[in-house]
């Protein structure tokens, strides 16, 4: 029992993961884009549809990238070179996912899915308890641990990573010192949208293999704010799309037992957590104002 | 080549008024791409979706119908975004006022006098306020972000009329249907005698003059300003940056609560699991389309209603899905946001001939 539950706390924690990791790396570019569900729900719809058409899992989720960059893109141009306001561009590009997606999925409406084949690791995979929940999962799981180590180290050990915090921090200066501001912007709005099409492909491939309309629910919303959750660290993002993962299964597990609390107010769990921890944190100014991008929300327009 | 943008020193009073017209042009424009791509003739499709229900009566009151909640919304929201609030949880204020405007009519059947209907619209424009200053205070009081609060409100409101309509509120008469008692007739907006129109939309304009009063003649309407472009003048003036954020979220909830109320009152006449096509949401659209100006978002809030009723025309003469409407309006904030670039800035063609530059 208690081991069927990691699972699919695993699984359900996996796309907030991969959307906030990718979110991430977009506000410490100082760039806000709150296109994240428009985003994820294109990829699921894309994603769903190029399996569905090619009988390939894998191709599913690159397509879902795809279409998550492509929709980014959409955003990057508007934000970046036509200096735009984050906050409503970002709320535009979730109205014409939210669309798009309904019009595009309606011919994959009760089509059967395609599920991702878990990952069996010779021998690991036996071991018990450990076997099933650290070495048999879809490999989207390990993509999206692996991603958070990668920003990680590249954020903090890297010259890349570097030139990325500064942009976000001090864009001004950043372009003093010659780097193009708008160029690293958008390359990092493009990786979250690619992240955010690949969380959205998991869902539609991996955590319910089918395509139903506004299928991620809020969850590219609770990604965003994992990000602030996790105060702009990467670490921390894994601790707060786990903790969330889990308040989702738990809701799922009461229903199952039926405790004779309905429903609709377990449903709403996840978006009062989220409500009650961006409290928590954001009270917290220590820790907010430490590691929050300088620049997030502003707009750069270079003059020379 | 490549794109510059040059900053204008001053506003461009032309661009003020062409940019949201070039904005709806350009969305016709990728509007007839896409029945293009579905297949459609672009032509018949366009004029489908924006010209034929503009001749028809019929689609005119129904034109009206839908634009008075969208203005009504984004009356409210333009307040939030004038003074850099971010509320963009209408939706759940307008469930949430709708549910408490409803309570009356639904719990009391038999309280049928004339303060029926006013005493329900109190409680809408109540409740919608009292959803809208959640994220308020948490912004006040804890510098919690407004727009994730107030987004995450949404989906509580609406798992909470869910919650009420399938269980505790639902008609004991209605078979087991998911949906409230109807209205008595004290509960219902009356009619201003052609078709479905109720007196909900005079009260808007009502709304909508006030609202421009407000921010035009008084001290309150200046303070928004200011504190929008240049909070830090604002302290300095006395202005209270906290007091300004509660009351603009309490009145834009309290005008989505009103707008809630008198879309469950006057057009449904009972409480249903979903009441609301996306006013809320699409009212974020009306707000910026109409250039933040109350005025402005009158004319938007038509603009907006008709990609509702179009997209039900094309769905039944075309045959293309009514999910056409959603990525129109969607496509249209696009080009509204992108077009209001050409007010503060010139853009200039440049050639990347990269002389004298130390790095490309």
């Amino acid at each position: 029992m208690f081991e069927a539950v990691l699972l699919t706390v695993i699984t359900a924690a996996t796309p907030l993961l991969i959307a906030a990791i990718g979110e991430l790396v977009v506000e410490r570019s100082g760039v806000l884009n709150l296109g994240v569900e428009g985003m994820m729900i294109m990829g699921a719809v894309v994603g769903f549809g190029a399996a569905n058409l090619t009988g390939s899992g894998t191709v599913g989720a690159l397509a879902a990238i795809l279409a998550g960059m492509g929709m980014s893109a959409i955003f990057g141009l508007l934000v970046l070179y036509l200096a735009t306001n984050q906050v409503a561009t970002g709320l535009a590009l979730t109205i014409l996912g939210l669309g798009l997606s309904g019009l595009i999925g309606e011919a994959f409406i009760g089509v059967p899915g395609l599920k991702l084949p878990r990952l069996e690791i010779a021998g690991l995979s036996d071991i018990p308890f450990f076997g099933p929940v650290v070495f048999n999962q879809d490999a989207l799981v390990y993509v999206g641990l692996g991603l958070v180590a990668i920003v990680s180290y590249v954020l903090f050990r890297t010259r890349a990573g570097l030139i990325l915090r500064a942009v976000g921090d001090n864009h001004g200066s950043a372009h003093a010192l010659g780097y193009s501001v708008l160029k690293v912007r958008f390359l990092a709005v493009l990786f979250g949208g690619g992240c955010a099409g690949l969380a959205g492909g998991y869902m539609s491939l991996a955590y319910t293999p089918q395509w139903v309309e506004n299928m991620t629910a809020g969850r590219g919303w609770i990604a965003l704010a994992l990000v602030v959750f996790a105060s702009w660290l990467p670490v921390r993002v894994v601790a707060g799309a786990y903790l969330f993962g889990a308040v989702t299964v738990l809701t799922f597990h009461a229903q199952a037992q039926g405790l004779g609390i309905p429903s609709q107010f377990l449903s709403s769990l996840p978006y009062l957590a989220t409500i009650v921890v961006l409290v928590i944190i954001s009270a917290n100014r220590r820790l907010t104002l430490v590691n929050t991008p300088a620049c997030l929300g502003k707009p750069f327009v270079p003059d020379r | 080549m490549r794109i510059e943008l040059v900053k204008r020193k001053e506003h461009s009073h032309l661009m003020t008024v062409l940019s949201p017209l070039l904005a709806v042009v350009l969305t016709l424009l990728t509007a007839a791409l896409l029945f293009a791509l579905a297949g459609k003739d672009p032509m018949i499709g366009l004029y489908k979706f924006f010209v034929e229900p503009l001749f028809d009566s019929w689609s005119l009151q129904e034109l009206l119908v839908k634009a008075t909640p969208l203005v009504l919304i984004a009356a409210g929201l333009l307040l939030c975004y004038l003074s850099n609030n971010w509320n963009i949880g209408a939706e759940g204020q307008f469930v949430f006022g709708a549910i408490c405007g409803s309570f009356v009519p639904i719990l009391f059947p038999d309280f049928q006098t004339v303060f029926t209907l006013p005493l329900m619209l109190f409680f809408g424009i109540l409740g919608g306020a009292a959803w809208a200053l959640i994220p308020a205070l948490l912004k006040v009081r804890f510098s919690t972000n407004e727009i994730l609060s107030s987004l995450m409100l949404v989906y509580v409101a609406n798992l909470l009329l869910d919650y009420l309509v399938r269980g505790p509120w639902r008609d004991p008469e209605g078979y087991n249907f998911p949906e409230s008692r109807m209205f008595s007739d004290a509960a219902i907006m009356p009619s201003i005698g052609l078709g479905r129109l109720t007196i909900a939309a005079p009260i808007t304009i009502v709304v909508i003059v006030a609202l421009a009063i407000l921010l035009s003649r008084t001290l309150k309407g200046f303070e928004i300003r200011v504190m929008g472009e240049s909070p830090r003048a604002g302290e300095f003036a006395g202005f209270s940056r906290g007091r300004l954020t509660l009351f603009v979220f309490a009145i834009s909830g309290g005008l989505a609560g009103l707008a809630g109320t008198m879309e469950v009152s006057g057009s449904l006449n009972q409480l249903l699991p979903v009441i609301s096509p996306g006013y809320g949401f699409t009212a974020i659209i009306v707000a910026f389309l109409g250039r933040l100006n109350p005025f402005g978002i009158l004319i938007a809030g038509f603009v907006l209603a008709l990609s509702y009723i179009g997209g039900e025309a094309v769905q039944s003469s075309v045959g293309i899905s009514d999910k056409i409407s959603d990525v129109i309006q969607g496509m249209l904030l696009f080009y509204v946001l992108a077009c209001d670039t050409l007010i503060l800035y010139k853009p200039r063609l440049v050639r990347s001939r990269r002389v004298g530059t130390r790095e490309a």
